[in-house]
């Protein structure tokens, strides 16, 4: 709004590069910050967001390229350097000491002393004051634990201005906020925006991007795509700009994979108005025998919350899941498995396969779980089922004696899927099973599934690459914000189809 | 945005003005199990005097508590600000017989006291230094670096002599032999060093950044480092803290015994995680008062002193003193676990 390229920057970035063990995290990024401006920081998970972020707050040293705050430049070392230099970070989890005071944890290592103890009554009537100055009343002497996390997140911002901050990041602040919660750090950002503060902004939710940012730089893949403001720059072109295009040639895939689906008799699942308070909202969903149904969205739109929720990872406030028109609860991950549902989750190596065991005995696990655990199964039908998987997935090595912790994450990602099949699902839910391994592997995994699908298997489809899938899938749920917004047929969509309908969709009634 | 400005926030703005009772919860709820700990303290002194027919509630006993247990506040002293880190230091109790040893060692060869004593805190202190220095900047969990502080106290302690050694000096007889009476009430000077340094902790811990900032490292780790808060030296410093009260234990114990012996305090360090923890302070860290483990300790010697008066088996005490600790301990879980539950 009032922020001109005129005003001499107070954060310039230029040319910095971090490099991680085997991944160039950020390449050579610019990044310019103008005090007064809420300038929002754009990109898909992975995208060198939040490495930007912590080269800024002097968590991550930079290996190349320059930082200069208010024109001098800097070298942080520690997160107490950056806030030395004006810079005040309030991450998405709250940082802060919930088991202390309000006042204490606006205050902590600025308590107001006397003598040589501190004065906890001149340092709460400071505290209070500072809240005051954002609107806040409230008992700076109660624990921060029995506020809400909205709350806290304010009272994180109020800490980051007792440090006399000239720079404000808020990193995904408003993930765990309702509505007239978001409304509020809206207000309170305004204003600080008005008193000359500069604030970067980062959030998965485009609504809120539109209505709160000034200019918005993208990043993908750890490159700068761009800088604009945020009138020259409408949501598809964002959209385009974060997803970018990919130019497999995958199109077999494709074509095996666009089939009529027979959607006439009882769904395997159908999920009734599942949803949960502050996570997502009441969506419905069915699957068809044989159907593999594309689950597509921006990250965060609630694409992971759902499947877990219809899993029964997390435990839904409402809604009914039907499994062959039988209602069932779905209140435990044992519980899904026992109705045939496997799910295999986004986080390949927390969640998924046990690094420390071989190949076999990852796959034999997934075996034992149909089987009941007490039930021995014979080594030879062992052998013969991993064989089969490694054979048909095409893991490399190919050798069953292997230590998964040591195979790519290709492989890894590959025996995961062996390991679920093994469970003899009818309903398999693959959240994010291409992220981060290469196209090879990639082509092998998606070959499978298409093949599995055709032979009868029920498949939930979840990637950020809305190409595969369009590719993989013949109906494609699409979320934003936590929010159900539609489905589309994926033989009549195409890729700019989707991203508009992702980036547009229901705008105007929403929100 | 004009309609947002009138909905500015409070902290419940459907319940109105909050109660006295809401309020003091939100302020002081951690102070629950502290509560429980004193309630309990009540409850055992009413029982004692039932039990042993109007004999037990008298200055001499209570006196009594201090007098014997002044090596174990101490102790409990410096454990907590262990724990209020979310640590723990199980090589006091081998530090204690260590710096006990050594301090009767010098004094044996004929060192002054101004030497042995500095000689005990300062022995303590390295060690505690020693494991800090594992756990912060070698990341070995608190657990097992004390655990190596633990055999080397007693090896070291060990190395000093195998038996017990006499101490005859004068100064350090005084500490214990004193008793400074106050109509029934008596004190020790070594009762009275044991309320200095609960006053002295009491007093950092609350009213200096450097006390604060052990709470915050209790609460929240990263949360502290990135608020910059100084947390490497603060729970370094913390281990020193401990290892040099369990060295003043050392000192209290041989005025106590009139001798270092090797074998003192075995066990003793579960003892003062075991009084910590009856007084309040959660085993995770962050929530916990120094009084809280000054009364953990009064609960422990009330206990054993009415298994004496009894004379019932030992064996009672440590029943008695297991089911306490289970008991607080699920009493501190269900306050951790509704205080998630808010959030």
């Amino acid at each position: 709004m009032n922020a001109d390229t005129d005003v001499p920057p107070i954060v310039e970035m230029r040319g910095i590069t971090i490099r991680f063990p085997g991944v160039l995290a950020l390449d050579n990024v610019d990044f310019t910050l103008r005090p007064g401006e809420i300038h929002s920081l754009m990109g898909e998970n992975g995208a060198g967001k939040s490495t930007l972020i912590k080269a800024l707050t002097g968590v991550y040293a930079i290996d190349s390229g320059s930082i200069a705050v208010a024109g001098k430049r800097q070298t942080f070392s520690t997160a107490a350097d950056a806030q030395d230099a004006g810079i005040s970070t309030v991450y998405q989890e709250v940082n802060l000491c919930a088991n202390l005071s309000v006042g204490e944890n606006v205050m902590l290592g600025h308590e107001k002393r006397r003598g040589t103890g501190i004065d906890w009554k001149t340092t709460h009537s400071e505290a209070a004051r500072h809240l005051a100055s954002l609107g806040l009343t409230l008992d700076t002497r109660s624990i921060l634990a029995s506020h809400s996390i909205a709350i806290q997140q304010l009272v994180a911002i109020s800490r980051a201005m007792v440090l006399d901050a000239k720079v404000l990041i808020l990193d995904e602040p408003t993930s765990s906020l309702d509505r007239g919660e978001v409304e509020q750090l809206f207000g309170i950002m305004r204003d600080l925006r008005d008193k000359g503060v500069a604030i970067l902004f980062v959030s998965h939710f485009l609504d809120q991007v539109y209505e709160i940012s000034d200019r918005i730089t993208v990043l993908r893949n750890g490159a700068l795509v761009g800088e604009h403001p945020i009138a020259e720059l409408p949501r598809d072109a964002l959209v385009t700009k974060m997803i970018g295009r990919e130019l497999e040639d995958l199109a077999s895939i494709a074509s095996s994979s666009h089939r009529e689906i027979d959607r006439s008799g009882t769904p395997v699942v159908r999920a009734t108005g599942l949803g949960k308070r502050g996570v997502l909202e009441p969506a419905d969903l069915e699957v068809f025998e044989g159907e593999v149904v594309g689950i597509a969205g921006l990250l965060g739109s609630g694409r992971t919350e759902l499947v877990r929720l219809l899993y029964g990872a997390d435990r839904a406030d409402e809604g009914t899941v039907e499994v062959h028109g039988e209602h069932v609860r779905l209140h435990q991950p044992r519980h899904a498995i026992e109705h045939r549902i496997s799910l295999s989750s986004e986080n390949r190596r927390e969640e998924g396969v046990v690094a420390d065991l071989t190949v076999a005995e990852n796959i034999v696990l997934g075996m034992q779980a149909r089987q009941g655990w007490l039930r021995k199964i014979p080594k030879k039908d062992q052998d013969a089922v991993v064989q089969e998987y490694i054979d048909a997935l095409g893991v490399r090595p190919a050798n069953p004696n292997a230590l998964v912790g040591n195979l790519s994450g290709g492989n890894q990602q590959k025996v995961l899927l062996a390991r679920w099949l093994a469970t003899a699902p009818e309903l398999l839910v693959l959240d994010e099973p291409t992220r981060g391994i290469d196209v090879g592997a990639k082509a092998d995994i998606q070959r499978k599934v298409a093949e599995l699908s055709a032979q009868g298997l029920s498949v939930i489809f979840i990637s950020s690459e809305l190409e595969e899938v369009l590719r993989m899938a013949q109906r494609v749920v699409v979320l934003r914000d936590r929010k159900k917004i539609g489905e589309l047929e994926a033989a009549t969509t195409d890729l700019d189809g989707l991203i508009d309908y992702i980036a547009n969709a229901g705008e105007g009634s929403a929100a | 945005m004009a309609a947002m400005t009138t909905a500015r926030p409070t902290s419940r703005p459907s319940e109105g003005r909050p109660s006295v009772v809401q309020t003091f919860l939100s302020r002081h709820g951690g102070m629950m199990p502290t509560f429980a700990a004193v309630a309990i303290l009540v409850l055992l002194f009413i029982g004692g005097e039932i039990f042993l027919r109007g004999d037990f509630i008298k200055p001499l006993t209570i006196s009594n508590l201090l007098i014997n247990y002044a090596y174990l506040l101490v102790l409990a002293v410096g454990m907590t600000f262990v724990i209020l880190t979310g640590g723990i230091d199980l090589s006091v109790g081998s530090v204690m017989a260590f710096t006990g040893m050594l301090g009767a060692k010098l004094l044996a060869d004929g060192s002054p006291v101004w030497i042995a004593v500095p000689a005990m805190l300062l022995g303590g202190a390295v060690i505690g230094l020693f494991i800090g220095i594992l756990v912060q900047y070698f990341g070995v969990q608190p657990f097992i670096a004390s655990l190596a502080g633990l055999f080397l106290g007693r090896g070291l302690a060990f190395i000093v002599s195998l038996n017990s050694i006499k101490v005859e000096e004068p100064a350090v007889v005084w500490l214990q032999s004193t008793r400074m009476k106050l109509g029934d009430w008596v004190i020790t000077p070594t009762g009275i060093i044991a309320l200095v340094t609960v006053a002295i902790a009491a007093f950092v811990l609350h009213l200096t950044r450097f006390g604060r900032t052990i709470y915050a490292i209790g609460g929240s780790e990263q949360s502290a480092r990135l608020m910059g808060l100084k947390v490497g030296r603060t729970k370094v410093a913390a281990y020193v803290i401990s290892g040099t009260c369990a060295g003043l234990a050392g000192l209290l114990l041989t005025a106590y015994s009139n001798a270092g012996y090797p074998r003192n305090g075995i066990g003793t360090e579960l003892d003062a995680i075991a009084a910590v923890v009856i007084g309040g302070t959660l085993l995770t860290g962050g929530r916990g008062y120094v009084l809280g483990s000054m009364i953990g300790v009064f609960v422990y010697g009330t206990i054993k002193t009415i298994i004496n008066f009894m004379g019932a088996e030992q064996a009672w005490m440590q029943i008695i003193v297991g089911s306490l600790l289970l008991l607080f301990i699920v009493v501190q879980r269900a306050i951790v676990a509704r205080a998630e539950g808010r959030r």
